[in-house]
């Protein structure tokens, strides 16, 4: 896996050094100490816990997560031993993690904005190295619209959780908002160190047969292949309206997926469905084909590819003229 | 890319329910997974109801080997001929199927994969050999299905009401000290795979342990059947011992 003179694979969010840019993300294998550790083994620059939340929850019914063929729609209804347990998981997976020298993100969430400031503040004490903070629920405080969907309530959840804790935060948006920059910049303002962008998006399958919900819940998160053009799409406006370092996160299943969600504004990427489709070794191949691709192109670093789709056709890869129309586009 | 993509779930037809033992049946479906290897499972879907995993017992037609342990299995149980019951997969890492000396070993309702492997192995006539065991005689299972294979069948019982009185690791033991077998199989309880894994380590033949766990994706993303850093549900749930204490399996 290691190879000298390669590419230089690091970056930093919010003042934290990943060794590479992938980022397990959250809900991918738990929040099993030795199974984060297994993903930084891996190649994972950063990995992030299960979400947890105040109170313990059981999770929904099987069937819970499927693959339909162009991805995966999941609803396991955040099942998690509460974020009181959940920082003893924390503490031995940073234990485990120290010495590889991979951050480790816990991933919080609630149901009031107030309770969003007690979970940061409970699983502050396994320090990890940055707190991810879900929205992307529902806020029983607000007739249960998610929080995600509001800039207001985004940024309440923000502040409060700023005020909770002295750890970085990082704030995960949904897809499902009509005008995702605006979440952002609201977010942005209220302090957050960084956005994860973005969850899962809603959606639904139906068997024939039954004419029953396959999911038990009904409905749940699209991932997997089908969510990247719309996490493409979302990094790339977040990354013009805000300066935040961004983990752009949704069907990164290959090395070119990487590059293409650097090239759209991330910082670093978020891995989740992949493993489905590639299997446990799916981190260390697409980290292999991320420096392959680079390295192919005599690229030292990824501040060469970062946010390429921002500028004018970049001359590094093409000798094709500009495009018209492109100066539209605020150049970054 | 995995040659057998994870799939949505098909309708399947039940044509045929055999009564096993008195806590356990076999349903026969209507439809074959001629690709799937023994070891691997598939999630069984109840609309409405919930989803679990079960081992293939027999891939064409497709038959599921079921015990009564919860509210789940008893509906799969209530099935009848005609009924239909919902299959996703296969699932999973298979067993080696390879010419070996092997010895296969079932606690419970462990033997159903296993059946599957000995149908695939006994072509071989190569000297396969099983060894069941259970609390009591109504624990066993498929002891007349693998003999009817051909193959000699060893059996002990925790009560002494069938075979030798004891576990089934107690006459496991001098089996794989014997030097007929190269390779032991083996499916059931955890204890029970725990207390095999080290009797392959200490008589040298290579073992490969089939863990059942509590599973909820089923796909590999959830963590929620984690077992010694790996997930049963995509590395498993078959994994391999080594002879020697020092690798077990493919490490992470």
């Amino acid at each position: 896996m290691r190879r000298s003179a390669g590419p230089d694979l690091s970056c930093r969010i919010a003042g934290v050094r990943l060794r590479t840019p992938l980022v397990l993300a959250s809900g991918i294998w738990g929040t099993s100490p030795t199974l984060l550790e297994r993903a930084a083994r891996a190649g994972a620059g950063a990995v992030t816990a299960k979400t947890c939340t105040p109170a313990p929850r059981r999770g929904h019914r099987n069937p819970t997560a499927v693959d339909w063929g162009h991805g995966l729609i999941n609803a396991m209804g955040l099942p998690n031993p509460g974020a009181e347990q959940e920082v003893e998981l924390l503490r031995e997976a940073a234990r485990l993690l120290a010495p590889l020298e991979v951050p480790l993100i816990a991933s919080i969430a609630a149901d009031s904005v107030e309770d969003f400031g007690r979970a940061a503040a409970i699983v502050s004490d396994a320090r990890p190295a940055l707190i991810e903070v879900n929205i992307s629920c529902p806020n029983v405080e607000s007739s249960g619209e998610m929080f995600a969907s509001s800039a207001e309530a985004a940024a309440a959840v923000t502040r409060q959780v700023k005020t909770s804790t002295q750890i970085p935060c990082l704030v995960k948006l949904s897809p499902n908002v009509p005008d995702i920059a605006a979440v952002a910049r609201a977010v942005a303002a209220a302090g957050a160190d960084g956005i994860t962008a973005i969850n899962t998006m809603p959606g639904m399958l139906i068997d024939a047969e039954s004419g029953v919900p396959v999911l038990a819940n009904s409905t749940g998160g699209i991932s997997g292949p089908a969510l990247k053009p719309v996490a493409l799409r979302c990094v790339f406006e977040i990354a013009e309206a805000v300066s935040l370092p961004i983990v752009g996160t949704g069907g990164v299943l290959t090395g070119t997926d990487a590059v293409e969600m650097l090239s759209a504004g991330a910082t670093a990427v978020g891995v989740g469905s992949a493993i489905v489709t590639r299997g446990p070794a799916a981190i260390t191949l697409i980290l292999d084909e991320l420096r392959d691709w680079l390295a192919g192109r005599k690229l030292g670093s990824l501040d060469l590819v970062r946010g390429r789709a921002h500028r004018r056709p970049a001359p590094v890869v093409t000798n094709l003229p500009p495009v018209p129309g492109w100066e539209t586009h605020r150049a970054r | 890319m995995p040659a057998e993509a994870p799939t949505l779930h098909i309708a399947a037809r039940v044509t045929d329910r055999i009564q096993e033992n008195p806590k356990t049946i076999t349903l026969v479906l209507d439809h074959a997974f001629p690709d799937a290897r023994p070891g691997q499972f598939c999630m069984l879907w109840l609309p409405g109801a919930d989803e679990k995993p079960f081992s293939i017992a027999g891939p064409d037609p497709l038959m599921f080997t079921v015990s009564r342990v919860g509210p789940f299995s008893e509906a799969v149980q209530a099935l009848s001929p005609g009924d239909k019951l919902w299959v996703r997969g296969p699932f999973g890492a298979s067993w080696t199927v390879a010419r070996a000396r092997a010895l296969l070993v079932g606690g419970g309702y462990g033997a159903a994969p296993l059946y599957f492997l000995a149908r695939e192995l006994s072509g071989q006539k190569a000297g396969v050999e099983t060894a069941l065991g259970g609390r009591t005689s109504a624990d066993l299972l498929f002891a007349d299905r693998f003999g009817g294979l051909g193959i000699p069948v060893h059996v002990a019982t925790e009560d002494g009401s069938a075979g030798t009185a004891g576990r089934v690791t107690e006459i496991v033991e001098p089996l794989l000290s014997s030097g007929r077998f190269d390779r032991l199989y083996a499916c059931g309880p955890e204890g029970m795979l725990e207390a095999l894994a080290a009797l392959c380590r200490k008589s040298g033949v290579p073992g490969e342990l089939s863990h059942e766990a509590y599973m909820r994706c089923g796909v590999g993303i959830c963590g929620s059947c984690e077992h010694e850093a790996r997930l049963v549900c995509m590395d498993g749930p078959v994994f391999h011992v080594a002879a020697q204490a020092a690798a077990d399996g493919a490490a992470p």
